[in-house]
């Protein structure tokens, strides 16, 4: 059993996390700029949620906070291992990809790149299903600061070509287009509300998560962490 | 929990030490009751004749170390602290950027503001330390903040007709260390944050030290000027240049003393060399040399050579879709100048030998504890991230502080620290929530005293701890405004972790996280302590009878 001991069942963890979340902004002025920056009221009642949630924050950063990145990475790929045990978590991504593309990232400062990583990790979440409210993750940067010199992220910038969204060019089918279409069944992308049921058939300490099988799971998390090579048209400078 | 700090209204995600600054309190007045009455700030010494900065002292003695039975204890130390209780010395609060500003100005201005800075009690987040060092002496105590300024405080001269005045703190010179930048190339703002000070030993008449922010390490002179040349030839005495013509006799310029000036002046900027945030300094002790560290670099400096620096650690890996791991602190031992530790965010420390490779990649000695599985949780890797590493004074051990702990390894042994003390281990059971509110990040230092004898480190709700080495006995105390009356004991304070609370204990769910000590200090040589906690500098020393 990987929770803590501590660990509160779920509902009243997300009775507390709504707790937290409500205490977290009840002392702030109104006035204040923090409140409007402060996260939706809206607990998400499982860690994987959670996890996905502060990564896609952090990756959003202008310039990240690297340990804070990386800790909550390696989180996620516990809490990830943990709800599949069964699924090999390959422990070293293999694709090779273009030597120093995260260093060309970084250095260049493409609003676009960031835009449309922006927009993928979105558009996974509307899939996936995970995030009930993605809206207030959208850049939370001022305007006029980009988020370019894109975060050395694990594996997410692999996906994307350098200039354009041109993987969303093709719409989301193109990402899955060599991949059975049965595991996104409708029913698997029921509203968050009723991911909350616990599933024990899926095994050990799965009160926490969301209703997707290994697959879709194995798939979404390579996809954060890079894992998993896209095949796509080779976009430039790849 | 109540007062959980905000979470993601942080923009730099990680400590949150941004939090929501409520009010900053006039001053006490000494020795009343404690209602608040306005108090002459504290003056830059640089710009005029300066003074002495005021700050309230304000005598309040802290009760003796409990043993567990309840009954006061002895606090072993081998510099004569006796009874082992605690008296708060003095709270200093530093001075805005605004009233710093008042002060360059005409006296009606800064009568105006001091007024404002009165009626309205306002502290801004600027204001919030972010780092505190005694200097080698410990005459000298700096403190960095987050709005880019250097603040070193001076310890008053003992003096026979005012002995209670010892250890007593005043302002000495202020300074704007770093000033926000812009990264044109990124499209990215640097923070002008100071992260650390490092001190270096005194070798002359001036005070030096480094400071440094995300990217940028600056060498700071600071230095006292009481005389001044008078009688020049050629100038005359509003320094306009004479006409040599009209010089018909020669004298020789004297020196005459002024009022006492203290001038801080950047002597080096060591810059350009760090892609990553810079998380720690460390001054060699050859004092030839000093290292950086950032996330994933480590790079050595010469004092005298600004435009290179050798890199002498790199755990960036070739593919950044690898990475796991970062380097969270970096010290050099305090004798061996060849010898460096650093740690990482999985909880290892490394010590390194640079006299093995010019890249230190490879480490001499590999200290990491095997997981507990009993403790075992998503978190686990998270709370075990070492936020702080410190030698000992000695060199023999080195201390780390995680999440929960503070643990001391002996340098000979790798595979296990040789003490673990809890700092607050009714935390445990909150760590979904801590992780939820980004508390769980949160970086505290950790301290050796001067014999090597106590550790201390902070906690949230203000406290803070201390750990007696010898006798295994700890004590939680406060750093608070609300404790701090004249001459009252302050008693150590106690956290309820479940079943009945006691009347002056504080139950879990109470405490305040976004109060957190995460800088202290120690004095050298004495028992003599600095806590910052938010934008208030407390300075504690031990009861001397």
């Amino acid at each position: 059993m990987m929770l803590s001991k501590g660990l509160k069942r779920k509902r009243e963890e997300e009775e507390e996390g709504k707790e937290a979340l409500a205490v977290d902004t009840w002392w702030l002025d109104p006035g204040h700029p923090a409140v409007a920056q402060a996260p939706p009221a809206v607990a998400s009642s499982s860690l994987f949620d959670l996890s996905v949630l502060k990564l896609h924050h952090s990756l959003r950063q202008s310039e990240p906070d690297l340990r804070h990145l990386v800790l909550v990475v390696n989180t996620l790929r516990r809490i990830q291992a943990s709800m599949a045990p069964t699924a090999a978590l390959p422990p070293v991504p293999s694709p090779p990809t273009a030597p120093g593309i995260a260093d060309n990232l970084l250095a260049s400062s493409d609003a676009a790149l960031s835009a449309s990583m922006a927009s993928l990790l979105e558009d996974l979440s509307h899939i996936e299903g995970l995030s009930q409210a993605p809206q207030p993750l959208v850049d939370e940067g001022p305007p006029g600061r980009p988020t370019g010199g894109a975060p050395p992220s694990l594996g997410a910038l692999d996906l994307l070509g350098p200039a354009t969204g041109c993987l969303l060019d093709d719409g989301l089918e193109g990402l899955f287009e060599d991949i059975d279409t049965s595991m996104y069944d409708s029913e698997l992308w029921a509203p968050a509300s009723e991911g909350h049921k616990s599933s024990p058939e899926d095994g050990p300490g799965k009160e926490e998560a969301p209703e997707l099988d290994e697959a879709e799971l194995d798939y979404l998390m390579d996809v954060l962490v890079g894992t998993q090579a896209l095949e796509r048209p080779p976009g430039p400078g790849r | 929990m109540h007062q959980p700090p905000p979470a993601s209204s942080c923009s730099s995600s990680g400590s949150c030490e941004c939090a929501r600054v409520g009010v900053r309190l006039s001053a006490l007045a000494p020795a009343a009751a404690p209602c608040p009455a306005p108090r002459r700030l504290p003056r830059p010494r640089q710009l005029e004749p300066p003074s002495r900065g005021t700050s309230t002292l304000i005598r309040a003695g802290l009760g003796p170390w409990c043993s567990p039975t309840g009954s006061p204890a002895p606090l072993s130390c081998e510099t004569g602290c006796g009874e082992g209780s605690w008296i708060l010395v003095c709270r200093l609060l530093v001075p805005t950027q605004v009233s710093l500003l008042s002060m360059e100005e005409d006296i009606d201005t800064r009568k105006i503001n001091n007024s404002f800075l009165r009626d309205h009690s306002y502290a801004t987040e600027a204001d919030i330390i972010s780092t505190v060092e005694f200097n080698h002496t410990g005459e000298l105590l700096a403190t960095g903040d987050k709005g880019g300024r250097v603040v070193i405080f001076q310890r008053e001269q003992e003096s026979k007709n005012q002995v209670h005045r010892r250890g007593e703190y005043n302002v000495y010179s202020t300074f704007q260390s770093h000033e926000p930048e812009f990264d044109y190339l990124k499209s990215l703002e640097i923070e002008e944050k100071i992260n650390k000070i490092r001190w270096l030993p005194q070798q002359n008449a001036a005070y030096f030290l480094l400071s440094t922010n995300d990217k940028t390490v600056k060498l700071w002179k600071v230095s006292e000027r009481d005389k001044r040349p008078e009688g020049y030839n050629l100038k005359d005495e509003e320094g306009r240049l004479r006409d040599p013509a009209t010089i018909t006799t020669l004298r020789v310029p004297v020196l005459r003393p002024m009022d006492l000036m203290v001038e801080a002046t950047p002597r080096r900027v060591f810059a350009n060399a760090h892609t990553y945030h810079i998380n720690s300094i460390s001054v060699n002790s050859d004092y030839e040399t000093y290292m950086s560290a950032d996330d994933l670099r480590i790079n050595l400096w010469n004092f005298e050579i600004t435009n290179q620096s050798f890199n002498i650690v790199d755990i960036k890996p070739a593919n950044m879709e690898e990475l796991t791991e970062v380097i969270t602190a970096a010290e050099f031992h305090p004798h061996h100048c060849n010898t460096f530790v650093y740690s990482s965010s999985k909880g290892t420390i490394r010590l390194c030998d640079m006299r093995a490779s010019a890249l230190c990649d490879r480490h001499t000695k590999f200290f990491e504890e095997p997981e507990d599985p009993s403790n075992r949780s998503f978190f686990s890797e998270i709370i075990s991230s070492i936020s702080d590493v410190k030698f000992s004074h000695s060199g023999r051990y080195i201390m780390t502080r995680d999440y929960l702990t503070v643990k001391v390894w002996d340098l000979n042994m790798e595979n296990r620290p040789i003490e673990t003390y809890q700092v607050h281990d009714y935390l445990r059971s909150k760590l979904c929530s801590l992780y939820e509110n980004d508390c769980i990040f949160d970086k505290f230092e950790c301290v050796w005293n001067g014999s090597d004898s106590v550790i201390m480190t902070g906690s949230y709700n203000n406290f803070f701890r201390m750990f007696d080495r010898n006798t295994k006995r700890d004590v939680t105390l406060e750093a608070s405004r609300e404790n701090s009356k004249p001459r009252a004991i302050l008693k150590p304070r106690k956290v309820c972790v479940g079943g009945k609370r006691r009347k002056d204990e504080i139950s879990v769910d109470s405490l305040d996280f976004s109060k957190k000590i995460l800088h202290t200090a120690w004095h050298p040589s004495e028992n003599i302590i600095a806590v910052a906690a938010t934008n208030n500098l407390y300075i504690f020393q031990d009861k001397v009878n």
